[in-house]
Protein backbone atom coordinates (compact mmCIF):
# COMPACT_ATOMS: atom_id res chain seq x y z
CA UNK A 1 0.00 0.00 0.00
CA UNK A 2 1.46 3.45 -0.81
CA UNK A 3 0.68 6.00 1.27
CA UNK A 4 0.35 9.98 -0.77
CA UNK A 5 0.57 13.34 1.34
CA UNK A 6 -1.77 15.76 -0.57
CA UNK A 7 -1.80 19.57 0.08
CA UNK A 8 -4.53 20.76 2.10
CA UNK A 9 -5.86 22.73 -1.41
CA UNK A 10 -5.80 19.28 -3.14
CA UNK A 11 -7.46 17.21 0.19
CA UNK A 12 -10.42 19.56 0.06
CA UNK A 13 -10.72 18.95 -3.99
CA UNK A 14 -10.73 15.35 -3.75
CA UNK A 15 -12.55 15.41 -0.50
CA UNK A 16 -10.49 13.58 1.46
CA UNK A 17 -8.53 13.91 4.58
CA UNK A 18 -5.63 12.58 5.86
CA UNK A 19 -3.06 10.37 3.64
CA UNK A 20 -4.00 8.56 0.72
CA UNK A 21 -3.81 4.98 0.23
CA UNK A 22 -3.22 3.64 -2.86
CA UNK A 23 -2.39 0.32 -5.10
CA UNK A 24 -0.06 0.07 -7.40
CA UNK A 25 0.74 -2.81 -9.82
CA UNK A 26 4.49 -2.91 -10.95
CA UNK A 27 6.91 -0.82 -10.35
CA UNK A 28 6.80 1.87 -8.02
CA UNK A 29 7.78 5.37 -9.47
CA UNK A 30 6.09 9.13 -9.45
CA UNK A 31 4.38 8.08 -12.84
CA UNK A 32 3.09 4.72 -11.29
CA UNK A 33 2.09 6.49 -8.13
CA UNK A 34 0.09 9.83 -10.17
CA UNK A 35 -1.23 7.40 -12.52
CA UNK A 36 -3.02 5.49 -9.53
CA UNK A 37 -3.73 8.86 -7.72
CA UNK A 38 -5.28 10.19 -10.65
CA UNK A 39 -7.46 7.13 -11.49
CA UNK A 40 -8.83 7.23 -8.07
CA UNK A 41 -9.61 11.23 -7.97
CA UNK A 42 -9.84 11.78 -11.21
CA UNK A 43 -10.57 15.75 -10.06
CA UNK A 44 -6.58 15.86 -9.52
CA UNK A 45 -6.14 15.10 -13.19
CA UNK A 46 -4.08 18.67 -14.39
CA UNK A 47 -3.60 19.59 -10.78
CA UNK A 48 -0.12 18.09 -10.04
CA UNK A 49 1.22 17.53 -13.91
CA UNK A 50 -0.03 18.69 -16.85
CA UNK A 51 -2.69 16.58 -18.90
CA UNK A 52 -0.46 16.82 -22.55
CA UNK A 53 2.72 15.97 -21.34
CA UNK A 54 2.21 14.68 -18.00
CA UNK A 55 4.93 17.14 -16.44
CA UNK A 56 5.31 18.04 -12.58
CA UNK A 57 3.44 21.45 -12.60
CA UNK A 58 6.47 23.89 -12.01
CA UNK A 59 5.39 24.67 -8.26
CA UNK A 60 4.45 21.08 -7.37
CA UNK A 61 7.06 19.56 -5.33
CA UNK A 62 7.43 15.75 -4.84
CA UNK A 63 9.03 14.86 -1.40
CA UNK A 64 9.75 11.33 0.46
CA UNK A 65 12.04 9.94 2.81
CA UNK A 66 13.22 13.67 3.64
CA UNK A 67 14.49 14.16 0.09
CA UNK A 68 13.84 16.50 -2.90
CA UNK A 69 12.40 14.05 -5.42
CA UNK A 70 10.82 16.70 -7.37
CA UNK A 71 13.47 16.58 -10.31
CA UNK A 72 13.79 12.93 -10.96
CA UNK A 73 12.91 10.96 -14.07
CA UNK A 74 8.62 9.55 -13.90
CA UNK A 75 9.66 6.41 -14.42
CA UNK A 76 12.66 6.40 -11.37
CA UNK A 77 11.71 3.69 -8.98
CA UNK A 78 10.79 5.44 -5.49
CA UNK A 79 12.83 4.73 -2.04
CA UNK A 80 11.61 1.39 -0.95
CA UNK A 81 10.67 3.19 2.13
CA UNK A 82 7.73 4.75 0.17
CA UNK A 83 7.55 1.13 -2.18
CA UNK A 84 6.83 -0.10 1.34
CA UNK A 85 4.77 1.97 2.99
CA UNK A 86 7.21 2.91 5.57
CA UNK A 87 7.16 6.46 4.43
CA UNK A 88 4.71 8.84 2.39
CA UNK A 89 5.16 10.60 -0.70
CA UNK A 90 4.35 14.00 -0.09
CA UNK A 91 2.96 15.96 -2.74
CA UNK A 92 3.13 19.87 -1.72
CA UNK A 93 3.07 23.55 -3.34
CA UNK A 94 6.27 24.79 -3.43
CA UNK A 95 7.18 27.71 -1.29
CA UNK A 96 6.59 30.55 -3.77
CA UNK A 97 4.53 33.14 -1.57
CA UNK A 98 1.01 33.73 -2.70
CA UNK B 1 -38.70 39.74 -10.09
CA UNK B 2 -37.91 38.34 -6.23
CA UNK B 3 -34.22 39.12 -6.19
CA UNK B 4 -30.55 39.39 -7.41
CA UNK B 5 -27.56 36.88 -7.15
CA UNK B 6 -24.34 39.07 -7.18
CA UNK B 7 -20.94 36.59 -8.08
CA UNK B 8 -17.84 37.86 -7.56
CA UNK B 9 -14.66 36.17 -8.09
CA UNK B 10 -11.17 37.39 -6.19
CA UNK B 11 -7.82 36.58 -5.81
CA UNK B 12 -8.68 34.17 -2.95
CA UNK B 13 -11.86 32.98 -3.62
CA UNK B 14 -15.31 33.46 -4.90
CA UNK B 15 -18.39 34.82 -3.11
CA UNK B 16 -22.28 34.84 -4.04
CA UNK B 17 -24.11 37.98 -2.34
CA UNK B 18 -27.88 37.80 -2.36
CA UNK B 19 -30.46 40.23 -1.59
CA UNK B 20 -34.19 40.74 -2.38
CA UNK B 21 -35.68 43.00 -5.33
CA UNK B 22 -35.10 46.37 -2.59
CA UNK B 23 -31.12 45.55 -2.70
CA UNK B 24 -31.27 46.57 0.50
CA UNK B 25 -29.57 44.04 2.92
CA UNK B 26 -27.10 41.69 1.51
CA UNK B 27 -26.37 38.37 2.56
CA UNK B 28 -22.61 37.33 1.95
CA UNK B 29 -21.85 33.50 1.02
CA UNK B 30 -18.25 32.69 0.86
CA UNK B 31 -15.04 32.27 0.47
CA UNK B 32 -15.79 29.35 -1.99
CA UNK B 33 -12.53 27.75 -3.58
CA UNK B 34 -11.24 29.23 -0.28
CA UNK B 35 -7.50 29.92 -1.61
CA UNK B 36 -7.90 30.16 -5.06
CA UNK B 37 -8.33 32.80 -8.28
CA UNK B 38 -11.45 32.73 -8.76
CA UNK B 39 -11.37 34.76 -12.63
CA UNK B 40 -14.45 34.55 -13.35
CA UNK B 41 -18.26 33.08 -12.17
CA UNK B 42 -21.53 33.75 -14.82
CA UNK B 43 -24.69 31.97 -14.56
CA UNK B 44 -26.47 30.77 -17.27
CA UNK B 45 -28.86 32.75 -18.99
CA UNK B 46 -31.97 29.96 -19.58
CA UNK B 47 -31.23 27.97 -15.88
CA UNK B 48 -30.67 30.61 -13.14
CA UNK B 49 -29.21 27.58 -11.15
CA UNK B 50 -26.51 26.74 -13.12
CA UNK B 51 -23.82 28.60 -12.60
CA UNK B 52 -19.82 28.37 -13.95
CA UNK B 53 -16.55 29.34 -11.82
CA UNK B 54 -12.85 29.48 -13.24
CA UNK B 55 -10.96 28.43 -10.76
CA UNK B 56 -7.06 28.58 -11.15
CA UNK B 57 -3.72 28.61 -9.14
CA UNK B 58 0.11 29.04 -9.68
CA UNK B 59 0.94 25.55 -8.34
CA UNK B 60 -2.09 23.55 -9.05
CA UNK B 61 -3.30 25.18 -12.28
CA UNK B 62 -7.33 25.25 -14.04
CA UNK B 63 -10.30 23.77 -12.59
CA UNK B 64 -13.71 24.42 -13.70
CA UNK B 65 -16.74 24.52 -11.10
CA UNK B 66 -20.22 23.91 -11.64
CA UNK B 67 -22.90 24.62 -9.67
CA UNK B 68 -26.44 23.43 -10.31
CA UNK B 69 -28.20 24.74 -7.40
CA UNK B 70 -27.53 28.34 -7.23
CA UNK B 71 -24.23 28.42 -5.70
CA UNK B 72 -24.21 26.65 -2.54
CA UNK B 73 -22.96 23.22 -3.71
CA UNK B 74 -20.23 23.04 -6.61
CA UNK B 75 -18.83 20.08 -8.21
CA UNK B 76 -15.38 19.93 -10.38
CA UNK B 77 -16.08 19.56 -14.21
CA UNK B 78 -13.97 19.16 -16.70
CA UNK B 79 -10.16 20.84 -16.97
CA UNK B 80 -8.83 19.79 -19.91
CA UNK B 81 -8.08 22.76 -22.41
CA UNK B 82 -6.12 21.15 -25.40
CA UNK B 83 -5.76 23.45 -28.40
CA UNK B 84 -6.52 21.85 -31.12
CA UNK B 85 -4.02 21.23 -33.96
CA UNK B 86 -1.05 22.78 -34.96
CA UNK B 87 0.02 24.27 -31.74
CA UNK B 88 1.62 28.17 -33.71
CA UNK B 89 3.34 30.50 -32.34
CA UNK B 90 2.27 33.97 -31.15
CA UNK B 91 4.86 37.15 -30.31
CA UNK B 92 6.34 36.99 -27.40
CA UNK B 93 7.09 40.24 -25.34
CA UNK B 94 10.03 40.75 -27.24
CA UNK B 95 8.86 40.25 -29.93
CA UNK B 96 10.39 36.22 -30.54
CA UNK B 97 8.03 33.47 -31.65
CA UNK B 98 6.56 32.22 -28.15
CA UNK B 99 4.39 28.60 -28.40
CA UNK B 100 0.43 28.75 -27.52
CA UNK B 101 0.45 27.88 -24.05
CA UNK B 102 -2.35 27.46 -21.83
CA UNK B 103 -2.18 29.12 -18.72
CA UNK B 104 -5.73 29.75 -16.99
CA UNK B 105 -9.63 30.75 -18.31
CA UNK B 106 -10.32 34.36 -17.83
CA UNK B 107 -14.14 34.45 -18.85
CA UNK B 108 -16.92 31.90 -19.17
CA UNK B 109 -19.53 33.00 -21.20
CA UNK B 110 -22.83 30.27 -21.15
CA UNK B 111 -24.86 29.84 -24.01
CA UNK B 112 -28.09 32.42 -24.35
CA UNK B 113 -30.26 29.06 -25.06
CA UNK B 114 -28.54 26.15 -23.74
CA UNK B 115 -27.28 25.70 -19.55
CA UNK B 116 -24.83 22.97 -20.88
CA UNK B 117 -23.56 25.16 -24.27
CA UNK B 118 -20.25 27.27 -22.06
CA UNK B 119 -17.59 28.99 -23.65
CA UNK B 120 -14.21 30.21 -22.80
CA UNK B 121 -12.03 32.50 -23.42
CA UNK B 122 -8.78 31.64 -22.22
CA UNK B 123 -5.04 32.64 -21.71
CA UNK B 124 -2.82 32.50 -23.81
CA UNK B 125 -5.64 33.84 -26.31
CA UNK B 126 -8.32 30.78 -27.42
CA UNK B 127 -11.44 29.88 -27.37
CA UNK B 128 -12.82 27.09 -26.09
CA UNK B 129 -16.60 25.37 -25.96
CA UNK B 130 -18.30 22.84 -23.99
CA UNK B 131 -21.63 21.39 -25.31
CA UNK B 132 -22.40 19.24 -21.94
CA UNK B 133 -22.11 21.29 -19.26
CA UNK B 134 -18.30 21.63 -19.00
CA UNK B 135 -16.82 18.17 -19.00
CA UNK B 136 -15.24 18.37 -21.96
CA UNK B 137 -13.84 21.23 -23.79
CA UNK B 138 -13.27 22.32 -27.62
CA UNK B 139 -11.29 24.64 -29.23
CA UNK B 140 -12.86 26.89 -31.81
CA UNK B 141 -9.24 26.89 -33.66
CA UNK B 142 -10.43 29.37 -36.33
CA UNK B 143 -9.83 31.74 -34.51
CA UNK B 144 -6.40 31.37 -33.08
CA UNK B 145 -5.57 30.01 -36.42
CA UNK B 146 -6.67 33.50 -38.05
CA UNK B 147 -3.82 34.53 -40.46
CA UNK B 148 -2.91 37.29 -37.98
CA UNK B 149 -2.69 35.09 -35.10
CA UNK B 150 1.42 34.85 -35.12
CA UNK B 151 1.53 38.44 -34.27
CA UNK B 152 -0.30 38.74 -31.48
CA UNK B 153 1.06 40.21 -28.22
CA UNK B 154 0.43 39.95 -24.46
CA UNK B 155 -0.60 42.86 -22.82
CA UNK B 156 1.02 43.55 -19.21
CA UNK B 157 -1.83 40.86 -17.91
CA UNK B 158 -1.05 38.27 -20.49
CA UNK B 159 -2.49 37.63 -23.51
CA UNK B 160 -5.95 37.03 -23.12
CA UNK B 161 -9.44 35.79 -24.57
CA UNK B 162 -11.57 38.19 -22.09
CA UNK B 163 -14.48 39.03 -23.29
CA UNK B 164 -17.09 37.23 -25.40
CA UNK B 165 -20.53 38.77 -26.82
CA UNK B 166 -22.84 36.39 -27.90
CA UNK B 167 -25.92 37.87 -30.45
CA UNK B 168 -28.96 37.21 -29.33
CA UNK B 169 -30.77 37.68 -32.40
CA UNK B 170 -28.12 36.01 -34.44
CA UNK B 171 -26.92 32.47 -33.16
CA UNK B 172 -23.90 32.42 -35.71
CA UNK B 173 -22.35 35.83 -34.42
CA UNK B 174 -20.06 36.32 -31.29
CA UNK B 175 -17.80 38.46 -31.04
CA UNK B 176 -14.87 37.89 -28.66
CA UNK B 177 -12.13 40.55 -27.47
CA UNK B 178 -8.26 40.04 -26.55
CA UNK B 179 -5.52 41.89 -25.08
CA UNK B 180 -3.44 42.98 -27.14
CA UNK B 181 -5.38 41.87 -30.98
CA UNK B 182 -8.19 43.24 -30.47
CA UNK B 183 -12.00 42.68 -31.48
CA UNK B 184 -12.87 39.55 -33.68
CA UNK B 185 -16.31 38.68 -34.93
CA UNK B 186 -17.24 35.26 -36.16
CA UNK B 187 -20.44 35.20 -38.72
CA UNK B 188 -20.89 31.34 -39.07
CA UNK B 189 -20.54 29.99 -35.32
CA UNK B 190 -17.15 30.53 -34.77
CA UNK B 191 -15.70 28.34 -37.74
CA UNK B 192 -14.18 31.80 -39.39
CA UNK B 193 -13.12 34.91 -37.84
CA UNK B 194 -11.94 37.98 -38.70
CA UNK B 195 -10.93 41.04 -37.02
CA UNK B 196 -13.13 44.24 -36.24
CA UNK B 197 -11.07 47.09 -35.48
CA UNK B 198 -11.24 49.51 -38.17
CA UNK B 199 -11.41 53.09 -36.58
CA UNK B 200 -8.77 52.02 -33.90
CA UNK B 201 -6.22 54.07 -33.02
CA UNK B 202 -3.53 53.25 -30.62
CA UNK B 203 -0.45 55.02 -30.44
CA UNK B 204 1.19 52.18 -28.32
CA UNK B 205 1.92 49.91 -31.55
CA UNK B 206 4.25 50.97 -34.65
CA UNK B 207 1.19 51.28 -37.06
CA UNK B 208 -1.42 53.46 -34.92
CA UNK B 209 -3.96 51.71 -37.23
CA UNK B 210 -3.11 48.36 -37.90
CA UNK B 211 -5.85 45.57 -38.44
CA UNK B 212 -4.89 43.82 -35.10
CA UNK B 213 -2.39 44.16 -32.23
CA UNK B 214 -5.21 46.56 -30.71
CA UNK B 215 -5.53 46.23 -26.28
CA UNK B 216 -8.97 46.38 -26.13
CA UNK B 217 -10.13 46.31 -23.03
CA UNK B 218 -13.54 45.04 -23.08
CA UNK B 219 -16.38 45.38 -25.03
CA UNK B 220 -20.31 45.47 -24.34
CA UNK B 221 -23.53 45.40 -25.79
CA UNK B 222 -27.28 45.74 -24.99
CA UNK B 223 -29.12 42.78 -26.17
CA UNK B 224 -32.12 44.45 -27.83
CA UNK B 225 -29.19 46.06 -30.31
CA UNK B 226 -25.99 44.03 -31.08
CA UNK B 227 -25.14 46.37 -33.94
CA UNK B 228 -23.96 48.79 -31.06
CA UNK B 229 -21.16 47.72 -29.70
CA UNK B 230 -19.15 50.26 -26.86
CA UNK B 231 -15.16 49.61 -26.18
CA UNK B 232 -13.05 50.72 -23.19
CA UNK B 233 -9.86 50.12 -24.43
CA UNK B 234 -5.94 50.65 -23.20
CA UNK B 235 -6.89 54.53 -23.97
CA UNK B 236 -9.95 55.65 -25.70
CA UNK B 237 -13.46 54.72 -24.87
CA UNK B 238 -15.14 53.86 -28.73
CA UNK B 239 -18.56 52.95 -29.52
CA UNK B 240 -19.47 51.13 -33.30
CA UNK B 241 -23.10 51.26 -34.75
CA UNK B 242 -22.52 48.45 -37.44
CA UNK B 243 -21.47 45.40 -35.49
CA UNK B 244 -17.91 46.55 -35.31
CA UNK B 245 -17.33 46.93 -39.32
CA UNK B 246 -16.16 50.79 -37.89
CA UNK B 247 -15.62 52.53 -34.92
CA UNK B 248 -15.52 56.01 -33.30
CA UNK B 249 -14.04 57.36 -29.82
CA UNK B 250 -17.11 58.53 -27.88
CA UNK B 251 -14.76 59.83 -24.89
CA UNK B 252 -16.38 63.12 -24.76
CA UNK B 253 -15.80 64.81 -21.68
CA UNK B 254 -14.26 61.85 -19.53
CA UNK B 255 -11.64 62.88 -16.69
CA UNK B 256 -9.43 60.01 -18.31
CA UNK B 257 -10.44 57.58 -20.94
CA UNK B 258 -8.28 55.01 -19.92
CA UNK B 259 -10.34 52.45 -17.86
CA UNK B 260 -10.79 48.70 -17.72
CA UNK B 261 -14.77 48.07 -17.41
CA UNK B 262 -17.57 49.35 -19.63
CA UNK B 263 -20.98 48.16 -19.16
CA UNK B 264 -25.07 49.09 -20.83
CA UNK B 265 -27.84 50.09 -18.79
CA UNK B 266 -30.50 47.13 -18.53
CA UNK B 267 -33.13 49.43 -19.97
CA UNK B 268 -31.73 52.02 -21.87
CA UNK B 269 -29.29 51.31 -24.95
CA UNK B 270 -27.75 54.15 -25.20
CA UNK B 271 -26.93 54.58 -21.17
CA UNK B 272 -23.78 53.36 -20.35
CA UNK B 273 -21.04 53.46 -17.26
CA UNK B 274 -17.08 53.51 -17.76
CA UNK B 275 -14.59 53.80 -14.35
CA UNK B 276 -11.57 56.14 -15.30
CA UNK B 277 -8.13 55.33 -14.56
CA UNK B 278 -5.53 57.95 -14.23
CA UNK B 279 -3.07 56.12 -16.87
CA UNK B 280 -1.60 52.74 -18.13
CA UNK B 281 1.15 52.86 -15.20
CA UNK B 282 -1.11 54.70 -12.11
CA UNK B 283 -4.02 52.02 -12.03
CA UNK B 284 -5.97 54.20 -9.49
CA UNK B 285 -9.10 57.11 -10.24
CA UNK B 286 -7.79 60.25 -11.06
CA UNK B 287 -7.70 62.85 -7.95
CA UNK B 288 -8.05 59.73 -5.83
CA UNK B 289 -11.85 60.00 -6.10
CA UNK B 290 -13.20 56.71 -7.19
CA UNK B 291 -16.09 58.04 -9.78
CA UNK B 292 -18.14 55.98 -11.92
CA UNK B 293 -19.49 58.10 -15.27
CA UNK B 294 -22.26 57.69 -17.33
CA UNK B 295 -23.41 58.72 -20.51
CA UNK B 296 -27.19 58.94 -21.36
CA UNK B 297 -26.47 59.82 -24.87
CA UNK B 298 -24.30 56.50 -25.80
CA UNK B 299 -21.20 58.09 -25.82
CA UNK B 300 -19.43 61.88 -25.36
CA UNK B 301 -20.89 63.32 -22.62
CA UNK B 302 -20.46 62.27 -19.29
CA UNK B 303 -22.16 62.67 -16.00
CA UNK B 304 -19.50 61.71 -12.69
CA UNK B 305 -21.54 59.56 -10.13
CA UNK B 306 -20.06 59.72 -7.02
CA UNK B 307 -22.57 59.68 -4.06
CA UNK B 308 -21.55 57.35 -1.55
CA UNK B 309 -18.03 56.21 -3.77
CA UNK B 310 -15.06 57.67 -1.43
CA UNK B 311 -13.91 61.08 -2.94
CA UNK B 312 -10.59 61.25 -1.35
CA UNK B 313 -7.52 58.94 -0.81
CA UNK B 314 -9.34 56.15 -2.76
CA UNK B 315 -6.40 54.42 -5.28
CA UNK B 316 -8.42 51.02 -5.97
CA UNK B 317 -8.44 50.00 -9.48
CA UNK B 318 -11.83 48.12 -11.05
CA UNK B 319 -10.52 45.41 -13.52
CA UNK B 320 -12.32 44.43 -16.65
CA UNK B 321 -14.71 42.01 -15.92
CA UNK B 322 -15.84 43.57 -12.83
CA UNK B 323 -19.01 45.58 -13.46
CA UNK B 324 -22.41 44.47 -14.02
CA UNK B 325 -26.03 45.12 -14.20
CA UNK B 326 -29.46 43.92 -13.07
CA UNK B 327 -32.46 43.53 -14.88
CA UNK B 328 -34.59 45.55 -12.25
CA UNK B 329 -36.12 48.43 -12.34
CA UNK B 330 -34.55 50.68 -11.88
CA UNK B 331 -31.43 48.97 -13.08
CA UNK B 332 -29.11 48.01 -10.53
CA UNK B 333 -25.43 48.63 -11.28
CA UNK B 334 -22.65 47.05 -9.33
CA UNK B 335 -18.75 46.79 -9.28
CA UNK B 336 -16.08 45.45 -7.42
CA UNK B 337 -12.06 46.85 -7.05
CA UNK B 338 -8.82 45.42 -6.10
CA UNK B 339 -9.28 46.88 -2.69
CA UNK B 340 -12.07 44.42 -1.97
CA UNK B 341 -15.20 46.57 -2.42
CA UNK B 342 -17.93 45.63 -4.02
CA UNK B 343 -20.36 48.68 -4.64
CA UNK B 344 -24.00 48.71 -5.61
CA UNK B 345 -26.47 51.21 -6.99
CA UNK B 346 -30.25 50.77 -6.64
CA UNK B 347 -31.00 53.56 -8.96
CA UNK B 348 -28.88 53.27 -11.96
CA UNK B 349 -25.63 54.76 -10.67
CA UNK B 350 -27.25 58.10 -9.31
CA UNK B 351 -26.03 56.51 -5.37
CA UNK B 352 -23.77 53.98 -4.29
CA UNK B 353 -23.26 51.56 -1.25
CA UNK B 354 -20.55 49.05 -0.66
CA UNK B 355 -22.32 45.50 -0.62
CA UNK B 356 -18.92 44.61 1.24
CA UNK B 357 -15.93 46.41 1.84
CA UNK B 358 -12.65 43.72 2.87
CA UNK B 359 -12.65 40.92 0.24
CA UNK B 360 -9.67 40.07 -1.52
CA UNK B 361 -9.02 41.79 -4.34
CA UNK B 362 -12.24 42.06 -6.95
CA UNK B 363 -11.43 40.39 -10.25
CA UNK B 364 -15.13 39.58 -11.84
CA UNK B 365 -18.47 40.97 -11.33
CA UNK B 366 -21.70 39.22 -12.32
CA UNK B 367 -25.56 39.51 -11.96
CA UNK B 368 -28.31 37.17 -12.11
CA UNK B 369 -31.53 38.80 -11.62
CA UNK B 370 -33.32 36.06 -10.25
CA UNK B 371 -37.31 34.96 -11.23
Amino acid sequence: MIRVVLPAHLRKLAQVTGEVQLDVVGPVTQRAVLDALEARYPMLCGTIRDHVMQRRRAFVRLFACEQDLSHELPDTPLPDAVATGAQPLVVLGAMAGG
Amino acid sequence: MSGVRVLVGTRKGAFVLTSDATRGRWRVSGPHFAGWEIYHVKGSPTDSDRLYASQSSTWFGQLIQRSDDGGNSWDPVGNKFIYDGILGTHQWYDGTPHPWEFARVWHLEPSLTDPDTVYAGVEDAALFRSTDGGWTWQELPGLRGHGSGSAWQPGAGGMCLHTILLDPTDPQRIFIAISSAGVFRTDDAGKTWRPVNRGLRSEQIPNPTAEVGHCVHRIAMHPSRPGVLFMQKHWDVMRSDDGGESWCEVSGNLPSDFGFPIEVHAHEPDTIYVVPIKSDSEHFPPDGKLRVYRSRSGGNEWEALTKGLPQRDCYVNVLRDAMAVDALDPCGVYFGTTGGQVYASADAGDSWEPIVRDLPPVLSVEVQTLP
